[in-house]
């Protein structure tokens, strides 16, 4: 729908709604890897991002020069991530210390046993899943796209899922496509795509397919300008879900023929 | 996996063109798996008691240097000291001396430490897996144990006596650490000892046979370069700065992944210039004399070598700020380590 005398759009989309708070940027950002946390300050600045992950390893409590927390606006939910947990034990001790440390009672859990890949234990996942929302803790579980885990992971009281896109880091974009397809099909609870996506190019092609918001970390860290990119995602994943509701036409293998094969029918005899 | 003469090739050609294409290639992975960060820890001498003899070490048990050992008191002043400069990754070392720095000692060592830094590792002679453990739930996150050479000719010429002249018990060591729990193995050699393309692929290839049978654990790797003890020289050939830095470039490329340490016995511009390389830790503000940090008894001692770079931490953290780098104090929060 178009006003009258502007090119603006009004759109009639519902928030991103995460345990009960509602979200109008459906960009996420990680904070690992920037050269310094200025540009983590001026990335969460021209994206608006609502979301960032922060690891609790890196997390200097004593609010020294060299804290990440000064840098992170009030009214943006920091998500703390277990980052360094080898077991389901090992995450929920990690995401129990956050709490206690006041880090807030958001987390995403990272199973990792496998430092070469650095790819999620699903299993793992859903343990600490089940303990730590039991506790009352708000999860959002990182896993490897399965439509099985994630299942469980909706029975264990998840508030999302994010599975991976590719191998974290890799930049190599949607490599498990048809896998994340499923979940936005099946699975009821937001799916945030995590991990692996490169470009904005990237980050556009998970929105129009559905998913519900995307992270991403290295790409932004990284890039020579991680604002300007980290502004750039937003913008795409912001095209991406335009795109979404628009209900785009399919894309066609063949071309579109003018004269259909039924067309006989209403030939006049 | 890459052969020895492969290794050779790569190390052999020096032209500008070929490093230069090697430090791209490498400078590149590590911004992307690792980004412009540097993680800092400070290694603090325990003792200096050894009963090994090794040829090239200052500790080697037949040198006749003054030999002490920290008692709880003095550790505290040291740990106090080096965790008021801001670090928070401690690496205690010892010689290789079981019998004055028994497991009991070095749990005491680990319990103190635990007051003041959030990450802990030890650089101690080989153990076995019970002994690791016990150390692992004392509260060590990580071991750095170095084979040397893989060369096992020359490990015998060089390691003369003690426990450390048992080759395979030194090699199966990194096994038995990771049985036991621990988050980061440390490997290494002592470039100059032997064969520098023999031991790099040998060194590859224990690491990559680590990280098939234990995948979970956080490696790194380190060269330090066998350095003269009073005028002598126990390089059996010399490793110049190209190679070395090639050493650090190629490793990059071959482990994306893995860590690479530098420590201060490289000098100001070399580690400056490193870090955009392949290197993801440094130690700073480092003395590798026993009590050597903020004790008296420092004074009339050897340390193990020289340190080159005698930056204070807070210029190190400056330099990388300088060069656009963020230098990672905290990088670990404790957990109680249990059995998982």
């Amino acid at each position: 729908m178009q006003d009258n005398n502007s090119n603006h759009i009004i759109v009639e989309d519902q928030p991103l709604e995460i345990a009960g708070k509602n979200f109008t940027n459906r960009f996420l950002l990680g904070t690992g890897k920037f050269k310094n946390k200025q540009e983590i300050a001026d990335s969460i600045r021209s994206s608006g991002t609502q979301i960032v992950t922060v690891a609790l390893r890196r997390i200097d409590l004593e609010q020294s020069s060299e804290s990440i927390l000064p840098y992170i606006p009030k009214d943006v939910i920091i998500l703390t991530n277990t980052s360094g947990a080898r077991t389901a034990q090992e995450a929920v001790r990690i995401a129990r210390l956050a709490k206690e440390s006041g880090c807030g009672n958001w987390v995403k859990i990272e199973v990792i046993n496998d430092s070469k890949y650095l790819l999620p234990d699903n299993h793992e996942t859903i343990k600490a899943t089940e303990i730590l929302a039991s506790e009352g803790f708000v999860v959002l579980p990182y896993i490897i796209p399965d439509l099985y885990t994630a299942r469980a992971l909706v029975k264990a009281g998840a508030a999302t899922i994010m599975p991976l896109a590719s191998l974290i880091g890799s930049n190599q974009g949607l490599k498990a496509k048809e896998f994340i397809k499923i979940l936005i099909e099946e699975i009821d609870i937001p799916i945030i795509v995590d991990a692996g996506i490169g470009a904005p190019s990237q980050a556009a092609e998970t929105m129009e397919m559905g998913a519900d918001a995307v992270l991403v970390n290295t790409a932004v860290a990284t890039s020579a300008d991680p604002a300007l990119a980290a502004k750039a995602f937003s913008l795409a994943i912001k095209a991406g879900r335009l795109a979404y509701l628009s209900r785009l036409p399919k894309q066609k293998d063949i071309a579109d023929a003018s004269s259909p094969l039924t067309g006989f029918l209403f030939e006049a005899s | 996996m890459i052969t020895q003469t492969e290794i050779n090739d790569i190390l052999n050609d020096k032209s500008p063109e070929s490093v230069e294409a090697l430090a791209n290639a490498a400078r590149q992975m590590t911004e992307q798996y690792f980004g412009r960060t540097i993680s800092l820890y400070a290694p603090l001498y325990l003792s200096n008691y050894c009963s090994s003899q090794c040829t090239y070490c200052g500790f080697t048990s037949h040198n006749r240097i003054n030999r002490i050992k920290l008692t709880s008191d003095q550790m505290h002043k040291e740990m106090s000291y080096i965790a008021n400069t801001g670090i928070e990754n401690i690496l205690l070392l010892t010689g290789e001396s079981p019998q004055s720095t028994p497991l009991s000692y070095l749990k005491e060592a680990v319990t103190i430490a635990k007051q003041y830094f959030p990450s802990i590792s030890l650089e101690i002679y080989p153990m076995e897996t019970e002994e690791y453990k016990e150390l692992y739930f004392a509260g060590v996150d990580g071991v750095t144990i170095y084979q040397e050479t893989y060369d096992k000719t020359r490990y015998k010429e060089v390691h003369i006596a003690g426990k450390k002249s048992d080759y395979d018990y030194r090699l199966s060591t990194p096994q038995r650490i990771a049985e036991a729990g621990i988050r980061h193995i440390s490997l290494g050699i002592l470039l100059g000892l032997s064969d520098v393309a023999y031991d790099l692929c040998a060194l590859y290839s224990h690491l990559k046979k680590m990280e098939n049978t234990f995948p979970g654990v956080e490696y790194s790797l380190s060269y330090p370069r066998l350095r003269k003890i009073k005028g002598q020289d126990f390089a059996i050939c010399d490793i110049d700065d190209i190679t070395f830095i090639k050493i650090i470039c190629l490793t990059r490329t071959l482990f994306p992944r893995v860590g690479i340490n530098l420590s201060t016995r490289e000098n100001p511009l070399l580690r400056d210039h490193a870090i955009s390389l392949g290197i993801t830790k440094m130690s700073a503000g480092s003395t590798t004399c026993v009590g050597g940090y903020n004790l008296p008894i420092s004074a009339a001692q050897d340390p193990q070598f020289d340190v080159e770079d005698t930056r204070s931490v807070r210029e190190v953290v400056n330099m990388l700020k300088s060069k656009n780098y963020d230098p990672v104090l905290t990088d670990w929060r404790r957990i109680e380590n249990q059995i998982s």
